[in-house]
């Protein structure tokens, strides 16, 4: 293994890091806003925005990310869409962790004991008072791990958007493999990468898991 | 004190598909009366006391609040606005306390009357320390509900309910889900607010408690009272084959 190679080219996978932590971030706080939404939909006594919701997530979730992010980089331009490779990347992802999110975001609302919503209700609390101040409260706490889970998905996911020539960490360790010829090493710094950045979104997660739990 | 009933409910049936589980029940408790609602699983017992804050709407039949019908037929905006102000004046308790875990003692009692009647912070503070103090938990106000036994978890849930200042109070078998020795000090915070002349309708298993508290008990059985008087009359003497039968396999275990 050629270790001075790894070493000497580090600061450039840094940088691809980066550009793999900003598409993680950004289609991470929209995937977190479509969640929401998503999961207000689904819940909604609105039965066309249950609709809405329910053919959102089975449509994202029941057809390939890689398919969604050409659709939106190759195909838009079709319909008058034309995006920045970057921009369809956090667009395409962003929509497509949010659709998991949704998900998650219902199940724990949902798995928020019915008992309280009763006890609230009866004291008088309107629907949306107890939404806010009783089950959002307990169902957030629910939600920050399998959320976590969505994000390291989401993480992973951003591998992706290589195919669209983003700069990112799996894109830059294919350009290298084109000069070095050393694919083992160009793919082991990648992935050294994604897992460094992994594990320090992981040691988050715990942080907020404990910081919120009940007394 | 009126003759008029506080809680009147007229000709009350529910049904779910073709299985009735209330079958024309009227019953009137008035002011500062304390009724007991037994009978076996299934009867229909919580289904009719949650029918009367329309937890559990009826099929038909009127239910009403002194001069306010609970479960008016309102288009759902108005029918929410409605519920939401006529439940403040019908204390629940429930059997599994439902009290909320993110939030302590004092948050409990004080979350809905500061959200609903508007105090502040300082009156709130009060309300809470004079809630606690009727149900002997003053020294559990900062804590939480993970915290407590069971039993405290039901005087908090009773002084959260109370907090409200309803006009009626309604328990949904309180103390079904305690161990033994933790029924007593939540039938004694029951048994200070019959003395206080609390309006109280209560669903419970507990025979010695209903004969030593209530003005009137119902039995039911498949939906329908088959029997209904004062105690003395209901567990010394009671009229119908289907009480006695009850009554014999529940007593049996007591005294």
């Amino acid at each position: 293994m050629d270790t001075d190679l790894m070493i000497r080219i580090f600061p450039f996978f840094l940088k691809a890091a980066w550009v793999t932590i900003q598409l993680s971030l950004l289609s991470g706080a929209m995937g977190l806003m479509c969640g929401a939404l998503g999961a207000a939909a689904r819940l909604s006594r609105s039965p066309a925005l249950r609709f809405i919701g329910a053919t959102y997530v089975s449509v994202i979730r029941g057809t390939p990310a890689l398919i969604q992010v050409f659709i939106l980089y190759f195909g838009g331009p079709q319909v008058g869409i034309q995006l920045e490779a970057f921009e369809a990347g956090v667009l395409a992802l962003g929509f497509n962790i949010g659709a998991y999110m949704t998900e998650t975001m219902r199940g724990a609302i949902i798995s928020v004991d019915r008992g309280q919503n009763e006890a609230a209700r009866t004291l008088g609390l309107s629907r949306f008072e107890t939404f806010r101040s009783v089950t959002l409260p307990q169902a957030l706490r629910l939600m920050i791990r399998p959320l976590g889970v969505n994000i390291n998905a989401l993480i992973k996911g951003t591998a992706l958007v290589a195919a669209i020539s983003v700069v990112e960490l799996t894109y830059t360790a294919q350009r290298y493999i084109g000069s070095t010829y050393k694919p083992f090493e160009m793919f082991l710094l990648a992935g050294l990468l994604y897992m460094a950045i992994i594990y320090v979104t992981g040691l988050g997660v715990n942080w907020l898991d404990r910081r919120a739990a009940l007394k | 004190m009126t003759d008029r009933p506080i809680i009147d409910i007229r000709n009350a049936a529910k049904s779910y598909g073709s299985l009735e589980v209330l079958k024309d029940i009227s019953l009137q408790v008035k002011r500062g009366q304390i009724v007991a609602i037994i009978g076996p699983s299934g009867s229909g017992k919580s289904t009719l006391l949650r029918a009367i804050n329309d937890l559990d709407p009826l099929t038909s039949g009127e239910v009403w609040l002194e001069d306010t019908q609970v479960n008016k037929a309102l288009p759902t905006r108005q029918y929410e606005a409605h519920i939401n102000a006529v439940r403040q004046n019908i204390g629940m308790v429930f059997q599994h306390f439902n009290l909320f875990p993110h939030l302590n003692v004092r948050d409990n009692i004080t979350l809905a009357p500061k959200m609903l009647k508007g105090i502040s912070k300082t009156e709130a503070d009060a309300l809470a320390v004079e809630q606690l103090n009727k149900v002997g938990l003053l020294d559990r106000i900062d804590y939480y509900p993970s915290q407590l036994s069971g039993g405290q978890k039901q005087r908090v849930a009773i002084a959260r309910a109370l907090a409200m200042k309803p006009k009626v109070m309604l328990f949904d078998e309180a103390t079904s889900a305690l161990d033994p020795e933790l029924v007593e000090e939540v039938n004694l915070v029951m048994k200070q607010l019959a003395e206080e002349h609390m309006t109280m309708i209560i669903v419970t298993h507990e025979m010695g408690f209903a004969q030593d508290v209530c003005d009137r008990v119902l039995f039911m059985d498949q939906g329908v009272v088959v029997e209904e008087g004062p105690p003395e009359v209901i567990f010394k003497n009671p009229a119908n084959e289907r009480t006695r039968n009850f009554l014999r396999k529940h007593l049996k275990g007591q005294n």
